[in-house]
């Protein structure tokens, strides 16, 4: 635990992982999706993957303010994407638009608070950074059928023309809500929170039925 | 007598593909390609229904959606019955089990005949404004009455085991009916590259090609419509959605198709498959090509089994093989309707007459008429049909130019079937749905779709262009204009060709006079499904009703599950003419979603069973599943209640729960509680802004308690924010408010404050947060934390907070209490909760560290006079009500959210109600939560009531009941009384106090 | 339901997404203490309801946050404007 000043405004950091001798339990730990993956089906049109452990980071920031933007790009090795619902990859670190002046970074658990740090470091002025990696948990579905899962769970227009790989929304999903981003012609990725995880794996596996479910654990 | 009406060739049936059937519980057979309706016509079933309030029999009028009698009730289980469905658009399969909705016990049998008059007589148009007027009480009974009689249907009594969906669907240009028009329009759409839906509510596209024998560019019509479906089917930008009914058009082009996938198939979808879909879809260009519905005349008892509307005729023996009788007398005040004349003739079955309205009918196909000999009959009308439970005659009499009376004698013809056509009505529902008034056209005899705003276009006979080549032509000019509107380039489509025919003008008439006037005249009925008959209606207009939506209410027309679709404009017409106006003077009709009715397993989707709603879980979720909670719904979590053990009733639980955490220790998971990181250098001041509190001095590394207020004063929140540095704060929410408290920061932050420099992040889930509460709690802390950290009573004091490892997980731990205990909140990475929560329970047991749930955390917290916002609070009571004036700061220099509000003079006079303690004189009662206090229980009802008990428990920590309430200026009555009269008749006699029930000077948590 | 264009978000999203929060442009007085009660009260409670357009804030709950302003129709429901926070409308009733 640490208190980070920069230009008169103090906030506390902490590293909130215990060392590597304790598990941490994603929100989908209990449903063992390892097991499932090794007794259920191989092929399918729809694979689904819980990224577990993620790290992931809110920063917000000015969008207009230049040396934010590449203090960022400096303790992130990769610019924010200032376009909205626009996304940018690099290495293993992903930043997802959420709002003109807010930004998901995802990055690997491990890491998460190396970055946070970073983002201290570099950042000075009015910003905010919150380590929320216990919060969210990222699901992977792709699979000839997953535009067919997202119709009936997601309201925006998920065709190519209107949602091309990289696009990313944050939306409603089911009755609950997820951060989407087209990561391939037909791979999604969906952000969604701890609590409703439960609710929105149900969910899919109920959509994706009648397409067959692949689980890769 | 199997299939007595069936043509030998023929339709588009498949004659090689009987199907076994079940109707009211008789087995018959109909052919692939039937619908319902066809089948039963075909095998001569006349009555298929009794009406609503005279119980007379109904047969089958139409072929299409408008069909008012024939509604059934499929399903061959209880979990299968489907209520409301037009045998007209249901198809028929193999093993389909139906039955008439109306008819009770049986709609051959007159057994509600006698029922029926009475019904009559207790049904007088106005029927549902008086009895829903006087006796009140009496409408249950009614209600009961009428639905068994009158063919409401009725839902399964158990789980509908198929599969329903929605699916969210986005289009450049949807057209709606795939009849001629509509088809050209998709066609032209498609090439054009839009992203097209087109969708027909019928097995195959076609429309009105389906019931004639045209021929286009020289073929078949329905080998040109298969050249177009194909063309269609192979562009990926086109979706065809073939038995799927556009239900409603709502605002902003968004459009809801209701889509049967295995409706036509089985009882039962096979398979698993989803049985119908909803479609959501959102387009940005709408062609309506919805057609018109033909209408019927309004004679004598035009409603005895046999009565058709014309077209629906043709179309049951050019669609479906079947003549639905041997002698016909058409009524036709138009031209068009000789085809049924013709095809009825050339069908091999005698047509008695046409009598035709017109003095001088002339067109080209009144000559086809004559040329096969059959006899019309000019200048007439049928004013009254023979025949009880099948049609055995007409009287026929010639009538006056403008239809309007009788001008010679009446002579009768015989006749099994009588067809009438009053002209077409645009199918205008759908532009009616987002408000658009339709508009009368008097050319076309009918109303028009209106002026809109929606990004609608409009193609074929919803614009009154009633011919096939006229709606090829406006097909083809909506598509192209689609496409302009979209951007796109135009495409070349060619215009089939049609063979025309000359029409000659048809007759302005709707209801058909009679020698009598309307009031004696046989029943003449303007809507079948709610038995409302031109009397009726001119009833209502002599009654004062001169606004045809009042009209329309008093007697119900156009309230059935039909919308009126066949009988509301004729009900216009005879509103118009006892009132002297024209049609479009009279008012418009206005039609509402869903076009035709839906059923609730397509409106629910998957929202059901274990997706219903969803279910938020903590980290902890499974050990509480373990440990056999009891769960309570708070919002959308699932919050342990209480944790039984075997054989514990609840009260014994808590009481369980209670004293362990007083005696030793208990633990909460309050993961739930909202949680919001607040960052910035303007925090402190925002938080001074949006709480009733001060926040300018708070040091870093304490915690303070903070009311949330609206504008007005009232308290909508609260909770405990911490001091995480200088400009950095975590603020926790009810768990039920998370999300409205977070609005609201954002709200006034965007709107009010965008100076302030301040961030706010939700971070409710991202903590798992428990709770031990207890003496010993201090002494299990300790043993899983690193030893050097001091958590004694001087080091880590009382609204402290302080990070730490526990159990090897960095923790940002609070000692706080909502127990009066002392009490420790831990708060770790969420991934970690589990661990920590084992381990505590793991050092724990020697201390009996006890489980409890939100039911043991209400009476603990009333034990020491806590609110619970929500509960205790319901937007009517300010900080000063509740007795918790220390949580306000009136000189801090911002006029915080709802410091003005509470000052106003309501909120300032004596005898508001307060919040205080309610002690019952007898300790074993425990108050009603709710219950109203009074001051003198002896006061004559209605007793002036002083507030009422908003938390109420049994305490085992005290032997005796506590409760927290409201009394009108209580804060000045400590020791008074105040009664309870409750509903059983008890009134409880208590005692005002001090809410603080329990260690009043705080020792237990200062340890 | 609604078809609306988050200006922040640079494209229409279904009204699902979005929550109507009353009224726009009003301020909330400067010095709310030495407001009269009547003053107080029309600033609290007094809302238009007009027949035609009205601006009214919008916040784009399900999506980025953000709070904006649009001017509807309150008879056809059709958008006519939106605009962001601090922005005055161009189209106004006559
Ligand atoms: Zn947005």
């Amino acid at each position: 635990m640490s208190e980070v000043n920069n230009e008169a405004v103090t906030v506390s950091v902490m590293n909130q992982l215990p060392d590597a001798s304790i598990q941490g339990e994603s929100p989908l730990f209990h449903a063992d999706l390892a097991s499932v993956a090794k007794k259920g089906p191989k092929t399918g049109g729809v694979t689904f993957k819980e990224e577990a452990l993620m790290g992931q980071i809110t920063l917000r920031l000015n969008a207009e303010n230049a040396d934010q933007l590449s203090a960022a790009e400096k303790a992130l090795g990769v610019a924010l994407p200032t376009q909205p619902l626009t996304s940018v990859v690099e290495g293993d670190v992903s930043v997802r638009w959420i709002s003109p002046d807010e930004w998901l970074v995802v990055v690997p658990g491990l890491k998460a608070f190396e970055v946070e740090t970073a983002l201290h470091a570099e950042l000075s002025g009015h910003y905010q950074v919150v380590n929320i990696s216990g919060g969210w948990t990222i699901y992977k579905l792709s699979g000839a059928n997953v535009v067919d899962v997202l119709k009936k769970s997601t309201i925006v227009d998920v065709h190519p023309s209107k949602f091309p790989v990289g696009k990313v929304v944050t939306t409603t999903f089911a009755k609950s809500g997820a951060i989407i981003r087209r990561s391939g012609e037909s791979e999604f990725e969906l952000v969604v929170r701890r609590s409703f995880a439960d609710y929105l794996w149900l969910w899919i596996q109920d959509a994706s039925r009648e397409y067959g479910l692949v689980v890769q654990a | 007598m199997s299939q007595k009406n069936r043509l030998q060739n023929g339709g588009r049936i498949d004659r090689s593909q009987p199907l076994t059937f079940t109707y009211n519980g008789k087995k018959f057979e109909g052919f692939a390609g039937d619908t319902l309706a066809s089948a039963l016509l075909a095998n001569g079933v006349d009555i298929i229904g009794r009406s609503f309030k005279y119980s007379r029999p109904r047969g089958i009028v139409a072929a299409g959606a408008e069909e008012p009698n024939a509604i059934m009730q499929l399903g061959a289980t209880e979990a299968t019955q489907v209520p409301n469905v037009r045998a007209t658009q249901q198809e028929l399969f193999s093993g389909l089990v139906s039955g008439s909705t109306n008819g009770w016990p049986s709609v051959d049998n007159d057994v509600m005949g006698l029922v029926g008059k009475f019904g009559g007589k207790m049904m007088p148009p106005g029927f549902y404004y008086k009895t829903f007027m006087y006796p009140q009480s009496m409408w249950e009974t009614y209600e009961k009455v009428i639905r068994k009689a009158a063919g409401l249907g009725r839902s399964p009594n158990e789980y509908d085991p198929d599969i329903y969906d929605k699916v969210n669907q986005h289009a450049d240009v949807v057209v709606v009916g795939a009849g001629p028009s509509g088809l050209i329009a998709a066609l032209t759409a498609a090439r054009g590259g839009a992203r097209v839906i087109i969708a027909d509510e019928q097995n195959e596209f076609g429309g009105s090609l389906l019931s004639s024998k045209e021929s286009i560019d020289g073929k078949a019509a329905h080998a040109w419509i298969a050249d177009v479906v194909k063309e269609l089917e192979a562009n990926d930008n086109v979706m065809v959605l073939p038995r799927s009914t556009v239900n409603g058009y709502h605002d902003h082009n968004f459009l809801t198709i209701h889509e049967r996938l295995t409706d036509h198939i089985a009882d039962r979808a096979p398979n698993g498959q989803v049985r119908q879909r909803y479609h959501r879809v959102r387009t940005k260009w709408v062609i309506l090509a919805t057609g018109a519905h033909e209408r019927p005349l309004v004679f004598g008892n035009n409603d005895v089994p046999g009565c058709m509307v014309a077209n629906a005729i043709s179309t049951y023996i050019n669609r479906y093989g079947v003549v639905p009788g041997k002698e016909l007398v058409l009524m036709t005040t138009n031209d068009n309707a000789y085809h049924t004349a013709i095809d009825w003739h050339d069908a091999g079955r005698k047509v008695q007459a046409i009598v035709d309205t017109r003095q001088n009918p002339e067109g080209e196909l009144v000559k086809a008429a004559r040329d096969r000999g059959i006899t019309v009959i000019a200048g007439s009308a049928v004013i009254d049909v023979h025949g009880g439970k099948r049609v055995n005659g007409v009287s026929v009499a010639s009538i006056n130019e403008d239809g309007s009376k009788i001008t010679g004698s009446v002579k009768k013809l015989s006749a099994d079937t009588v067809a009438s056509s009053g002209g077409w009505s645009p199918v205008i529902h759908l532009s009616c749905h987002t408000g658009s008034k339709p508009v009368w056209n008097e050319d076309v005899l009918g109303f028009l779709p209106g002026k809109t705003v929606q990004k609608q276009l409009t193609a074929g006979a919803i614009n009154g262009t009633f011919n096939t080549a006229g709606a090829f032509e406006e097909g083809k000019k909506a598509g192209l204009e689609a496409l302009s509107n979209l951007d796109l380039n135009a495409v070349e489509v060619a215009i089939p060709a049609t063979i025309d025919v000359k029409e000659s003008k048809a007759m302005a008439l709707f209801h058909v006079p009679h020698t009598k006037p309307t009031s004696q005249a046989p029943k003449q009925f303007v809507d079948y499904q709610n038995d409302v008959t031109a009397a009726g209606i001119e009833l209502a207009c002599r009654e004062g009703f001169e606004s045809i939506e009042h009209v329309k209410r008093y007697t119900a027309m156009g309230f059935g599950t039909d919308q009126g679709k066949l009988g509301n404009i004729n009900g216009m017409a005879v509103a118009a003419k006892i009132l002297n106006k024209s049609i479009p003077e009279t008012g418009t009709t206005i039609f509402r979603p869903n076009y035709t009715p839906i059923t609730f397993g397509a409106i629910a989707g998957r929202d059901c069973g274990a997706l219903f709603d969803p279910e938020r879980y903590s980290a902890m979720h499974k050990w509480h599943l373990e440990h056999g909670a009891k769960f309570e719904d708070v919002g959308q979590w699932k919050r342990p209640w209480y944790f039984p053990k075997a054989g514990e009733s609840m009260q014994q639980s808590l009481d369980r729960e209670c004293l362990a955490t007083r005696e030793s220790i208990g633990i909460l998971d309050a993961s739930t509680l909202g949680k919001i990181d607040i960052q910035g250098k303007d925090a402190r001041e925002f938080l001074g802004r949006i709480y009733s509190n001060a926040w300018a001095k708070l040091p870093v590394g304490k915690c303070r308690y903070g009311l949330m207020l609206k504008e007005d004063g009232m308290v909508f929140d609260d909770g405990v924010t911490s001091c995480l540095a200088e400009n950095h704060f975590l603020m926790t929410t009810t768990s039920g408010g998370a999300a409205t408290v977070l609005n609201w920061l954002e709200l006034y932050h965007q709107t009010e404050w965008p100076e302030l420099e301040v961030y706010f992040t939700s971070v409710t889930d991202h903590w798992a947060t428990m709770t031990i509460s207890g003496p010993n709690s201090r002494k299990l802390l300790e043993e899983l934390i690193d030893s050097d950290v001091d958590v004694s009573k001087d080091s880590f004091k009382f609204m402290d907070w302080k990070p730490m490892t526990v159990a090897g997980v960095p923790a940002r731990v609070f000692r706080i209490s909502f127990t009066g205990e002392l009490s420790f909140e831990i708060n770790v990475q969420a991934n970690y909760g589990m661990h920590v929560w084992k381990k505590l329970f793991e050092h724990g047991e020697k201390y009996n560290l006890t489980p409890y749930g939100t039911e043991t955390m209400h009476i603990l917290r009333a034990e020491k006079g806590f609110i619970i916002a929500g509960q205790d609070t319901d937007g009517s009571v300010h900080p000063y009500d509740l007795g918790m004036g220390w949580a306000v700061s009136m000189n801090k220099p911002f006029s915080f959210i709802g410091k003005r509000g509470m000052q106003r003079e309501d909120c300032v006079r004596a005898e508001r109600k307060q919040m205080v303690g309610i002690k019952t004189i007898d300790p074993n009662v425990v108050l009603p939560e709710g219950a109203q206090g009074v001051f003198d229980p002896t006061a004559p009802i209605p007793m002036p009531m002083v507030g009422h008990v908003s938390s109420s428990y049994w305490s085992a920590c005290l032997g005796r009941s506590v409760a927290l309430g409201f009394v009108k200026g209580g804060l000045d009555k400590m020791g008074e009384k105040v009664y309870y009269p409750l509903v059983d008749g008890r009134i409880v006699e208590a005692e005002i106090c001090s809410p603080i029930f329990l260690d009043p000077k705080g020792e237990r948590q200062n340890v | 339901m609604f078809y609306i264009y988050c200006p922040y978000c640079g494209e229409h999203r279904e009204e699902e997404e979005f929550h109507n929060q009353g009224q726009a442009h009003i301020e909330r007085p400067a010095d709310p203490d030495s407001c009269s009660d009547e003053e107080w009260g029309n600033y609290m409670f007094f809302r238009k309801n007009p027949r035609g357009l009205h601006h009214e804030i919008w916040v784009h709950a399900a999506g980025c946050r953000k709070f904006f302003n649009v001017t509807r129709h309150t008879v056809t429901y059709e958008i006519k404007e939106v605009y962001k926070m601090g922005e005055q409308p161009k189209v106004v009733a006559e």
